[in-house]
């Protein structure tokens, strides 16, 4: 048998059994074998797939809870804010009130302090009045008990009342 | 397993396989002694060694070799004649005639010759050619054809028992030895496959690459083994493995390869079927040097290796052996990557031919 002569047995044998090979190979295992391999390679760029979304997910909802919060805290504030400026509003409001009571209160006092003064001022006149009378009777009483000095008496009364 | 315990193991199994052929040879001495010749002829012993045979012949010589015995099968103009090949009883001198359906054979260096009708014995002419006998078409299982019988159940029971059926029952990646089959059918995929044929087309020529590959790696390995037969080394094995790839570069070669093959587009029109003629003969050409690539790299491998070891007996002292086995071993491990190259070669050279036929051109 020669080195470079192909020997036709050799080559009719080589190229049967490559083609059956080829045959069984292809239907029994190539086929089974790179299905199996692409169907898991696909699964597995799902599973990368559908991970990237749920994080995709979650930075989503990690903004809306972001989102919430913030609203939330601006919500607090504005609340706040509205709740001081009542406050101060209030405030204000009640320290006017107490002012203008209380300087009602003052007007009040003062107009009864003139009405008791003026009462006051009136009791006492007729307090005067009356002590005059009285001490002006007594005063009488002693003077009259001379004749002369009551008739000098009556002309003097008379004589004021003359020029009322 | 530390690494020291498994390089110890690798020394081992290579120092086995470097060793093993040197006893099998040995055999074949005594037995060069026995015939014709005292002295050893290195061409001769190499070249049977790398040649195909009648029979698988492990050790021993002349009737008390142990050889196993395989189907001769010939088709002569009375039609097939089958016998087993112990009948011609280790002779490959055309010495003992086989006599079957009327018809006398003999094995004349592997090649069996049909006696003419009136003869009874091989005559020979000043050249040593035959002269009253002539060859029938010899369709035997050979050695070569047992060994790729062997590649075949090999990778029945790897990919379709093993690999396949793991894939038709689970649906995560596999285990062991299943996943070092699995890594390389996606290395042939990813590696070879894809980058020379495209993601769109690559995956019908998936099972010609897978198997081509396979076949060819696993047989390199197969013939590295002491007595296995030398197939991928053997010029009508890379024929018909070439032929394959020329067959399916013409069937599926599109338009556009048809037309940058026998009329370039964008060139002036004088140089157009000077171009046609090399452009047509490198597509047969392309095919023939894988071929040849395939079958030189490892006949060359193996006539290394039994050259080293036949320093041995030319020089026809032992202490030789002190250099020629490391040299060997070396050579044998080498050839261990080799038989991965060269089917990787083949593989994606054949995959980048189909590649180029089957691509779809941008119209300049």
């Amino acid at each position: 048998m020669e080195l470079i002569t192909p020997e036709f047995g050799l080559f009719f044998w080589q190229t049967i059994v490559f083609l059956v090979l080829l045959f069984l190979m292809a239907k029994f295992a190539w086929k089974p074998i790179l299905n199996s391999i692409r169907n898991r390679e696909q699964s597995i760029n799902d599973a990368l797939a559908s991970a990237e979304n749920a994080r995709k997910e979650m930075q989503n909802l990690k903004a809306d809870n972001d989102k919430l919060l913030k609203e939330a805290r601006a919500e607090r504030d504005a609340i706040l804010k509205e709740a001081r400026e009542l406050k101060e509003k209030t405030i204000a409001d009640a320290s006017e009130e107490a002012k203008a009571k209380a300087d009602k209160i003052v007007a009040d006092a003062k107009r009864s302090i003139e009405l008791e003064k003026q009462s006051a001022m009136a009791e006492l006149k007729n307090q005067v009045a009356e002590l005059s009378v009285e001490i002006a009777e007594k005063v009488v009483r002693k003077e009259l008990s001379d004749k002369e000095e009551q008739h000098r008496m009556i002309e003097k009364i008379l004589g004021d009342a003359k020029l009322n | 397993m530390t690494a020291h315990k498994s390089f110890k193991i690798i020394v081992t199994l290579a120092l086995g396989f470097a060793l093993l052929p040197l006893n099998l040879f040995a055999g074949e001495t005594k037995e060069d002694d026995n015939s014709a010749e005292d002295e050893f002829n290195a061409t001769e012993m190499i070249m049977h060694h790398i040649g195909d045979a009648h029979g698988w012949h492990f050790f021993g010589e002349g009737d008390g070799s142990v050889t196993l015995p395989l189907p001769v099968i010939l088709y002569t103009e009375n039609g097939l004649v089958t016998f087993m090949s112990s009948e011609f009883h280790h002779d490959t001198e055309g010495k003992h005639v086989v006599e079957k359906d009327g018809m006398r054979f003999v094995n004349l260096h592997e090649d069996i010759y049909r006696l003419d009708a009136d003869a009874t014995a091989v005559e020979f002419d000043e050249e040593h050619h035959p002269v009253n006998a002539s060859k029938p078409w010899d369709l035997s299982i050979t050695k070569n054809v047992a060994a790729m019988f062997l590649t075949v159940i090999l990778m029945i029971l790897f990919f379709w028992i093993g690999l396949a059926r793991h894939h038709k029952k689970h649906e995560h990646a596999p285990k062991g030895f299943n996943n070092v089959l699995e890594t390389l059918v996606l290395f042939v995929r990813d590696e070879i496959a894809i980058p020379q044929l495209g993601e769109k087309k690559y995956m019908k020529f998936m099972p010609f690459l897978l198997t081509v590959f396979f076949f060819i790696w696993i047989t390199n390995l197969m013939g590295l083994l002491p007595g296995a037969a030398n197939v991928t080394g053997n010029i009508a094995v890379t024929v018909s493995l070439g032929l394959f790839t020329l067959v399916l570069i013409l069937v599926n070669g599109n338009k556009d390869f048809w037309k940058h093959t026998f009329w370039m587009p964008g060139i002036p029109a004088w140089v157009k079927p000077i171009l046609a003629i090399v452009e047509g003969a490198g597509l047969f050409i392309k095919p023939i040097a894988l071929m040849i690539r395939l079958f030189a790299n490892i006949t060359a491998g193996h006539i290394i290796i039994l050259s080293l070891i036949g320093l041995i007996f030319i020089l026809e002292h032992a202490g030789v052996a002190g250099i020629s086995v490391p040299f060997a071993l070396f050579i044998t491990v080498l050839e261990l990557l080799v038989a991965f190259l060269q089917a990787f070669i083949f593989t994606i050279l054949s995959a980048l031919f189909i590649g180029m036929a089957v691509e779809e051109h941008e119209h300049h």
